[in-house]
């Protein structure tokens, strides 16, 4: 008798875990709505007649609360009832096949834009993000990855520096003290 | 109607300008060519290319902007007929019947046709946009706060349930936007909110860097080794295969017509934007057809009626844009946002205070569409080509374009940054099932929003009952109730097979 009611609630578990998606949905949801909802009665809210800057804060946030908990309940009861609900069919959290490599080298494009066009200017920054963030690929090679970074820096550097002037330094050394520790 | 049309005469005077016309020219051009790359989409295209216009003026940069918009459109239409690659949801029915004309060595004709069709479409749009903007207007004027509140509010939630995706989670992303719409300064009291101690976010997020960051790098991560090699064996595609037979013109015509009408019937209801005019005008085209069993074989009615139903549906869309400030949908969104960088405060006064913008639009619209047709007659192998282009060259120039586009926003790293967070935060949500396109609706409408909120509250003492009392208040929200109970009402009525709508083929 346990044992089947153990294994009943084994499986109801097992179908909200093939659920997760949207518990972790619903869970993200909760959290920014948490976030504002903490936060904005800080700012204060005041009356209806007279709000305060804290006003909207916490009703978004409350009723982002609210959807989240909306969001994993319909899991929930998906899960019980163990319909065929999603149509895009893809339950996994992850990708069929994680690019761990090429999101790490996207994200660090920017990132060394970030760096070296601090300490460098437009044509050190530009060539470092395209440089790396072009290695994700797996078609790519350093090769092909080098003559990508240079056409793109001497292409973007002509558009932007001296056709649309965009303020930011072709090329200067900043001593990263200088810019970061001030 | 004679001042539509006096109006328009100005209108085309302020587009003709030699530097209005040249920016237009521009945005379509390079709209066009971006669009044409595989896995880009008129909002990533629009998102990478909006820097390019912020040392423009405003009548030029809207114009440009606009300009970049069909001319991405298009491109994108270029590449689903000829890859079967739909970059942009409405794309997804041309790819039924475009690809299978393709592969019978038939696709230049579907593009000719598409040619035509979006124009005829859009040429009906723009007239409708002529004349019920105006109209529109000359209502939305006398809207209150509170009136305001509402519309902004069935806004929101027809862009955010109709969408792609659970009704439920598209509402969250909504909401999610007009928090982040907040963070910043108050607009009354200066006080700073939810920036969490960084000076840099008292201005607010950067739209650049939400909208770069949600439709740039979360996408990128979403579809960097993931394409399948591009299936290029068809689309050698030259200038004299455009231009389709009298007898094919004739038998398309009519399905040009019904589309248009479509579209523009679906860009009257709030919230349907071109994806869903696209399938209606598919299907009703398939329903009135005597040879129901040719459409998905490159039946060229099939490719006709949507494209002309997008793009009307689409000029459509500009309406409540333009003449009450309340995009439909995301696309709509970023341009209205692209204004506001400008400095131009979007809604009902826009007509009256910046003629120029509105009237030069309009007619920019048939310049562009024109420039259109006649760019593309020229420039097909080049596009073809532009289709061959991988992905290993594209994503880490775009990112560039990212990186820069963001800077230039402010001239500040700062942003490059927070684009670097809001693209991690935009791949987590779309693997979570997300789709984040409202979440830009909710962000551009975010303060407003609020402003005409407080605003309808001090009037009516904090009496939440105004927006009842009101009869044109309480018929939009009877409105937001029924696309609430109508969702309900869908989603927990038993499905049976067969009635299911086509799911869009997301790229």
């Amino acid at each position: 008798m346990a044992l089947e009611r153990a294994r009943r609630d084994a499986d109801f578990f097992a179908h909200m875990f093939k659920h997760r998606r949207d518990f972790c949905a619903g869970g993200l949801m909760i959290l920014f709505g948490l976030v504002a909802a903490v936060n904005g009665p800080g700012y204060h809210v005041g009356t209806l007649t007279r709000m305060g800057p804290g006003f909207m804060p916490t009703v978004l946030g409350v009723v982002l609360i609210i959807l989240g908990v909306l969001i994993a309940g319909t899991a929930t009861v998906e899960a019980a009832v163990e319909g065929e609900h999603d149509e895009h069919g893809d339950e996994n959290l992850l990708p069929a096949s994680p690019q761990w490599l090429a999101w790490l080298c996207i994200l660090a494009g920017p990132f060394l834009f970030i760096v070296f066009g601090s300490i460098g200017g437009m044509a050190p920054g530009t060539f470092a993000c395209v440089f790396v963030s072009g290695l994700g690929d797996r078609d790519m090679n350093w090769r092909r990855a080098l003559i990508l970074a240079t056409v793109v820096t001497v292409f973007g550097v002509g558009l932007f520096h001296y056709l649309l002037q965009i303020p930011m330094p072709v090329l200067e050394w900043k001593s990263p003290m200088q810019v970061w520790w001030r | 109607m004679e001042t539509a049309l006096t109006d328009l005469w100005y209108g085309f005077t302020v587009a003709i300008e030699p530097q209005n016309l040249m920016y237009c020219f521009l945005g379509v051009l390079i709209g066009n060519m971006v669009g044409v790359l595989p896995g880009m989409g008129p909002l990533a295209t629009i998102s990478i290319l909006l820097p390019l216009t912020f040392g423009i003026k405003p009548v030029g940069a809207i114009l440009m902007l606009s300009g970049i918009f069909y001319g991405s459109q298009y491109g994108g239409a270029i590449c689903s007929i000829l890859l079967n690659l739909p970059c942009h949801p409405p794309h997804a029915v041309t790819c039924l019947d475009g690809f299978p004309m393709t592969k019978q060595g038939r696709g230049g004709v579907a593009l000719g046709i598409t040619v035509i069709g979006s124009f005829i479409g859009a040429s009906w749009g723009i007239t409708e946009m002529m004349f019920l903007a105006p109209l529109l207007v000359s209502v939305a004027l006398k809207f209150g706060p509170a009136e305001v509140c509402s519309l902004m509010l069935l806004g929101l939630l027809a862009g955010s349930t109709l969408a792609r995706g659970s009704p439920l989670k598209g509402v969250a992303m909504t909401v999610l936007g007009l928090i982040f719409g907040l963070v910043g300064s108050d607009l009354e009291t200066g006080a700073e909110r939810l920036t969490f101690g960084f000076t840099e976010l008292s201005d607010g997020i950067e739209l650049v860097a939400l909208a770069l960051g949600l439709f740039g790098i979360a996408e990128f991560m979403n579809s960097v080794n993931q394409a399948s090699p591009v299936n290029a064996t068809y689309s050698n595609v030259k200038l004299k295969d455009m231009r389709p037979s009298w007898a094919e013109f004739k038998w398309a015509f009519p399905a040009m017509i019904r589309g248009t009408i479509v579209g523009s019937l679906c860009s009257l209801i709030p919230g349907t934007g071109p994806t869903i005019a696209s399938f209606v005008a598919y299907a009703t085209e398939k329903k009135l057809a005597k040879n129901p069993q040719d459409f998905g074989k490159g039946e060229i009615r099939g490719v006709a009626a949507p494209e002309a139903s997008t793009h009307s549906s689409v000029q459509g869309d500009f309406i409540p844009t333009m003449s009450l400030g309340i995009p439909g949908d995301a696309v709509m969104a970023l341009l209205l946002g692209a204004l506001m960088i400008q400095g131009i405060v979007p809604g009902p006064q826009l007509i009256k205070e910046h003629p120029d913008i509105f009237w030069g639009l309009i007619a920019s619209f048939w310049i562009g569409n024109i420039l259109l047709v006649l760019l593309n007659v020229p420039l097909i192998g080049i596009w073809v080509k532009m289709l061959m282009i991988p992905y290993r060259y594209l994503y880490p120039s775009a990112l560039f374009f990212v990186c820069i586009g963001v800077y230039a926003a402010n001239n500040d790293m700062f942003q490059v940054g927070e684009v670097i967070l809001i693209g991690i935060l935009g791949y987590v949500l779309m693997r979570l099932g997300f789709q984040p396109a409202p979440i830009l609706l909710g962000f551009v409408l975010g303060p407003r929003f609020e402003e005409n909120f407080r605003r309808a509250m001090l009037i009516s003492r904090g009496d939440l009952m105004t927006f009842i009392e009101k009869p044109i208040s309480a018929f939009f929200l009877a409105l937001c109730v029924i696309l609430i109970g109508a969702q309900i009402y869908f989603r927990l009525r038993p499905k049976r097979s067969g009635t299911a709508e086509p799911v869009a083929v997301s790229p």
